[in-house]
């Protein structure tokens, strides 16, 4: 049971680090349909560094930095240029997965060195990986699983205890108000948009580098639509997040385990259960009355300051 | 004595595509004193202040604060040199704190510290006796709360400039005098105040000066106590004008419209329309008064069947309309108009043209499945000439109109079905004095061809003169339905706020 | 010197074209830097595209039969998108219609004549399409789903389903323990005019049914009413669920039948990669088209050369093919930023208010 709920959490990891991007992004009111694409370039350039470079920092590095190109892209056409956000971060997703194909195609199936590999080996950490049960499934994992969980608790300080994450919330509320209230729009904008791309190129890196590492076209597989999804599932919230990624990455892990253990349903059959599970997701959180479960008011809505 | 100038705006101009809001207007504000902006709705009274909130940046001109020259590249230049902006339509977090709402975009300290914001938020409304409560939600506020959230907030800042854009727009008269209290004792304090408004008494109770804008330009600056209400409309409008909106004294009719024991409720099962009983008769006008959010809205829509009511009857005649959705009644062969608050959001579809919108209530009438445009682009050129509606053409999306003769669409559409029921929400919210006055006239009109008209409106002195009878919702119960001529503002302020008046006074 | 950007008046429809002309070559150029980054001759490979694609007989035809389904998708999508139902589920309903169409192909008897088969196959495709558009739709109009999500998790099922069933149910006994499904019979295979399948016929009339519905018919106006406001459209006492529902119908069983064409042109038989990705591409020239479904055809065409093209790249020059999906995703970049001229107008002034217009 440890062993299942440790590798629920690595199967977690991709998802966690998307999530809390994509819903930084969403406070900031920008939906960005361009995860999976920004994971695929994260994926796709950590993959290449650490083809060249053996060198697993500037490995992880460089997955942020090329998830955070791909925001750019994007922030600059939503934010400076004003274009429909749907159809941007759609399009941000066709050229992510061109671009990792593209640089992909002469490496597959080749597999990362080891000298990147063996920096990702599981590790427990002292006292903490003794605790009994919570030991084995949380603290004796690679260093990138350890980074996730920094990611989260960061996240969740800077969003609901800083002056910074009230104003990251308010833009995305209500924009106008924020930027009467002298908050500088564009640059909280950007840059939470930036972080949001730097966080989806770390959870794609993690597939490519750790997870299975070698190169594979569809290394992402939809992990990004489904990172969007559980945005809604965990109501904008990264501790929820946590959690909330550890259950899918569970769902999609299930299929492959129960195979092993002999259940005489089709592996195919199981692998439909994240993607029925975030549906279930999306239609039950419709129902949400809370105000605070809401999406950012102003979620999608491009700012212009001189709009009559 | 020799005054202070906080505010000097010289020469500014501003344009909105091909539309000049503001040209060459000038306004000086003095420290210490109340002085009213005075204009017309579209006069150009927002669209100046809001260059000096650093909303907009002016084409042309210059401003100084204290004498110095300053450019605003954002609004958070603006509030550094304390000007602080209470908008009309409130720029608050709908889903945040009170004080939270209070620290956003400030420089503060990295991490929140609630308390302490709470205690300092206490000691500063004590001081201008206002009164708060830091970690109330603003969906949970009244209307008058989060106004008196906003002054906090700017006070916060340390604003010594202070601007508000129709701040009594939305408040009952008691309310108003409350915060014309609060006004005085920051002028006290040295802050410079503008107010911006189109009403005159409110002009002549609480300014010291007042500049007139017309058409986007400054027309003058005069001592208020120089002034008088008549001089001033002269200014604004251009032309001596009398104001006076004129009832037509005709035969009250049948009633043809009644509503027993209404109750309409929202997605969260809040009353928004409690127990609501009245008639309305043929050959009048029924105003309805109240705060914002009252019920006013659920009142129109159930009556439409845009929503359905929880509790009650609604008979249109003699046939019971309840749980008939629009197309419905539309099909009943009964003729009601609706013209909604939200014009373009509700009424009109903004990005399509007249003829389009025309087609909009007309569509499901035409046999087939083809939509046939003809007859409607007869309708079209009608209600363009009858109602002078100013547009290129029909085939101009209706959103590139003004807001007069997008009212005059929507209200020349629904007119065009010869209704025996017309609701109006609000309708001359936002229209200058000629294309207010033009509406009221066409109210008028209907009410004298027998139409039963419900007119839900927000000025108290706009609906003494115009209706026949004024129904006072509060929380969504009718508080009371009164003459008129036998009551007073306040009384129906009272009746807004959920208190009682005499009984002499209801019909 | 500042930036100033202010909203502009009505642009004339000619500067309008101009804007999209320069967005259109400036992508271009922006596509061969990219290129010349990646260490690629920009010019040859636009040339070998232009070649690859129109530069044979037979290429034109592969030309053309890459651009049906890319135009009837998008042809689909369009139908949605006008009432802002963001479908971005076509994959799974491609994939649907393509289900719903196999289904019909191995099951009625090889005898029946050709037109009748084919007529059973696409008339399955529509409803299973349509059935899996009609979903997402349901919940969207009854309790005000997000679609955008739902409709791609729709993608994934349905993909998952038909490998499911490659895998198992429906596997072809006799391909040797191969996991395939069933070829089809000869009268469930579409037949060909001018060396194309005669899907690009079908997508013509498409053009044309698609164009007078949106803009000819009480349905078509209130779809657009929908996608304007939809408190306007409960106010004119429309039956919002009801258009949500066959509007998504309608969108869901055009992309059904491009299942249909390609399994029964392409594959000749059902594969779970049937819809190959046509379900995302046709978001783009539906979007450049600017729901016109008769501009959307040029689009269309354009895009098809540049698959076309890509694919010719891998086979002629070695280079992937996937250097095709980066121009298009470029230029639909482009087109996006230039969407902000068309409404915006950037001046730039020195401090003293003077301001000159650049754009």
């Amino acid at each position: 049971m440890e062993g299942f709920l440790a590798a629920c959490v690595v199967a977690g990891v991709p998802l966690l680090f998307a999530t809390v991007g994509a819903l930084i992004t969403e406070k900031v009111g920008n939906s960005n349909l361009g995860v999976e694409g920004m994971m695929l370039m994260g994926a796709v350039m950590a993959y290449v560094t650490a083809m060249a470079t053996k060198n697993p920092f500037l490995t992880v590095v460089v997955a942020a930095v090329a998830g955070a190109a791909g925001a750019l892209i994007y922030a600059i056409l939503t934010i400076t240029f004003k274009s429909n956000q749907i159809v941007t971060g759609l399009t941000l997703t066709i050229f992510g997965t061109g671009f990792a194909k593209f640089v992909g195609q002469p490496f597959l199936g080749k597999a990362v060195p080891s000298e990147v590999t063996n920096f990702f080996v599981k590790k427990s950490i002292p006292v903490l990986g003794d605790i009994p049960f919570l030991g084995p499934v949380f603290f004796r994992q690679d260093v990138y699983v350890y980074l996730s969980y920094i990611v989260v608790i960061v996240a969740a300080i800077y969003m609901y205890k800083t002056r910074w994450g009230t104003n990251l919330k308010a833009v995305g509320e209500n924009t106008a108000a924020a930027d009467a209230s002298g908050i500088n729009i564009t640059l909280y904008k950007y840059v939470h948009v930036l972080i949001g791309g730097a966080l989806s190129g770390l959870g794609g890196a993690y597939l490519s580098i750790v997870r299975i590492p070698l190169w594979q076209e569809d290394v992402v597989n939809g992990r990004g639509w489904i990172a969007v999804a559980l945005v809604i599932f965990v109501a904008w919230n990264p501790i929820k997040a946590f959690f909330g990624s550890i259950l899918f990455g569970g769902l999609s892990i299930a299929g492959m385990r129960l195979q092993v253990l002999g259940v005489g349903i089709s592996q195919y059959l199981f692998d439909m259960i994240p993607y029925i599970a975030t549906i279930l997701i999306v239609i039950l959180s419709t129902h949400k009355k809370r105000k605070e479960s809401q999406p950012p008011a102003d979620l999608s809505n491009n700012y212009f300051r001189e709009e009559r | 004595m020799q005054r202070q100038i906080a505010i000097e705006m010289r020469n500014i101009t501003k344009s909105f595509g091909d539309k000049k809001a503001n040209e060459n207007v000038n306004l000086q504000v003095y420290a210490g004193e109340v002085h009213a902006l005075l204009g017309e709705n579209g006069a150009g009274k927002t669209t100046l202040m809001n260059m000096l909130s650093g909303i907009y940046t002016p084409d042309e001109g210059e401003i100084y604060i204290n004498g110095e020259k300053v450019v605003f590249h954002s609004p958070a230049d603006s509030i550094k040199l304390g000007i602080g902006m209470i908008h009309q339509h409130f720029k608050l977090i709908d889903v945040m704190t009170a004080k939270e709402n209070v620290i956003i975009g400030q420089k503060t300290s990295f991490f929140t510290k609630g308390k302490a914001l709470s205690q300092e938020i206490k000691t500063l409304s004590d001081k201008y006796g206002l009164d708060i409560d830091p970690d109330k939600k603003v969906y949970e506020m009244s209307v008058g709360e989060k106004q008196t959230l906003e002054i906090i907030k700017v006070l916060y800042r340390g604003a010594k400039i202070l601007i508000l854009d129709e701040p009594t727009a939305v408040l009952t008269p008691q309310e108003i005098q409350k915060l014309f209290k609060v006004i005085n004792n920051m002028k006290a304090q040295g802050c410079a105040i503008v107010i911006i408004t189109h009403k005159l008494n409110e002009v002549m109770e609480i300014s010291d000066r007042v500049t007139v804008l017309r058409k986007g330009q400054s027309v003058e600056t005069v001592i208020t106590k120089e002034s008088s209400i008549p001089s001033l409309i002269e200014s604004m409008v251009g032309k001596k004008m009398n104001l006076a909106i004129t009832r037509e004294k005709v035969q009250k009719g049948l009633p043809i419209l009644k509503l027993d024991g209404v109750t309409v409720k929202n997605a969260d099962g809040k009353e928004m329309l409690s127990n609501a009983s009245f008639d309305l008769s043929r050959y009048e006008i029924l105003g309805v008064a109240g705060v914002a959010n009252s019920g006013q809205k659920e009142l129109c829509e159930v009556i439409a069947g845009l929503v359905k009511a929880d509790k009650g009857r609604i008979y249109f005649e003699d046939e019971n309309i309840v749980g008939k959705t629009p197309r419905d009644i539309i099909k009943l062969g009964i003729r009601m108009g609706f013209i909604p608050e939200d014009r373009l959001g509700m009424g009109l579809v903004g990005g399509m043209d007249i003829v389009h919108n025309i087609v909009l209530k007309d569509y499901q009438n035409q046999p087939g499945i083809l939509l046939r445009r003809g007859p409607c682009i007869e309708k079209a050129k009608k209600i363009v000439d009858a109602l002078d509606i100013l547009t290129p053409s029909i085939n101009t999306p209706v959103k590139k109109l003004s807001g007069g003769n997008i009212q005059k669409v929507l209200l020349g559409r629904e007119i065009d079905s010869a209704p025996k029921v017309l609701i109006t929400a609000y309708p001359v919210r936002g229209l200058d004095i000629g294309a207010s006055h033009k509406i009221y006239d066409l109210l008028n009109e209907q009410k004298k061809a027998g139409v039963g008209v419900l007119f839900v409106g927000e000025d108290l002195d706009v609906l003494m003169e115009l209706c026949d009878r004024i129904m006072v919702l509060c929380h969504g119960e009718i508080t009371g339905i009164v003459d008129p001529e036998k009551v007073t503002k306040e009384d129906i302020g009272l009746l807004m706020t959920g208190q009682k008046i005499g009984e002499e006074a209801a019909v | 010197m500042n930036i100033r950007v202010t909203k502009r008046a009505d642009m004339p429809k000619k500067q309008e074209y101009i804007v999209r002309i320069i967005a259109v070559l400036l992508s271009i150029v922006f596509a061969g830097l990219i290129l010349l980054a990646f260490g690629l001759n920009p010019i040859k490979i636009f040339v070998t595209i232009i070649k690859g694609s129109i530069g044979s007989k037979i290429r034109l035809q592969q030309t053309v039969i890459r651009c049906i389904p890319l135009l009837i998708t998008s042809l689909g999508i369009m139908v949605a998108f006008k009432m802002k139902f963001w479908n971005i589920g076509a994959e799974g309903q491609i994939t649907m219609g393509a289900l719903g169409a196999t289904w019909v192909a191995l099951h009625l008897p090889e005898t029946l004549p050709a037109p009748v088969m084919l007529g059973a196959m696409m008339l399955a495709a529509v409803l299973c399409g349509g059935f899996w558009a009609f979903i997402p739709a349901i919940f969207k109009a009854k309790m005000g789903t997000n679609e955008t999500i739902f409709t791609l998790m729709m993608n994934y099922i349905a993909i998952k389903f038909v490998t499911y069933l490659q895998y198992g149910p429906w596997m072809d006994p006799n391909a040797g323990g191969f996991p395939r499904i069933a070829k089809f019979p000869q009268n469930a295979v579409l037949p060909s005019l001018f060396g194309a399948n005669i899907g690009w016929v079908f997508g013509l009339i498409f053009v044309v049914l698609v164009f007078f519905f949106m803009n000819y018919t009480k349905k078509g106006y209130e779809i657009a009413v929908i996608g304007e406001s939809v408190e306007t459209a409960r106010y004119a006492g429309m039956n919002i669920g009801r258009i949500i529902i066959v509007a998504t119908f309608i969108s869901g069983g055009l992309c059904g039948i491009v299942g249909m064409i390609q399994a029964s042109a392409i594959e000749k038989t059902l594969t779970s990669t049937i819809a190959a990705g046509y379900g995302f591409t046709a978001i783009i020239p539906a979007w450049l088209s600017r729901l016109n479904a008769v501009s959307n055809l040029f689009i269309c065409i354009a895009f098809a050369m540049l698959i076309q093209g890509g694919n010719y790249l891998q086979v002629s020059i070695g280079v992937s093919s996937a250097v095709a999906s980066i121009v298009q995703g470029v230029i639909l970049f482009f087109v996006l930023g230039s969407e902000f001229f068309l409404q915006y107008k950037v001046s730039f002034g020195n401090k003293s208010g003077h301001s000159k217009e650049v754009a």
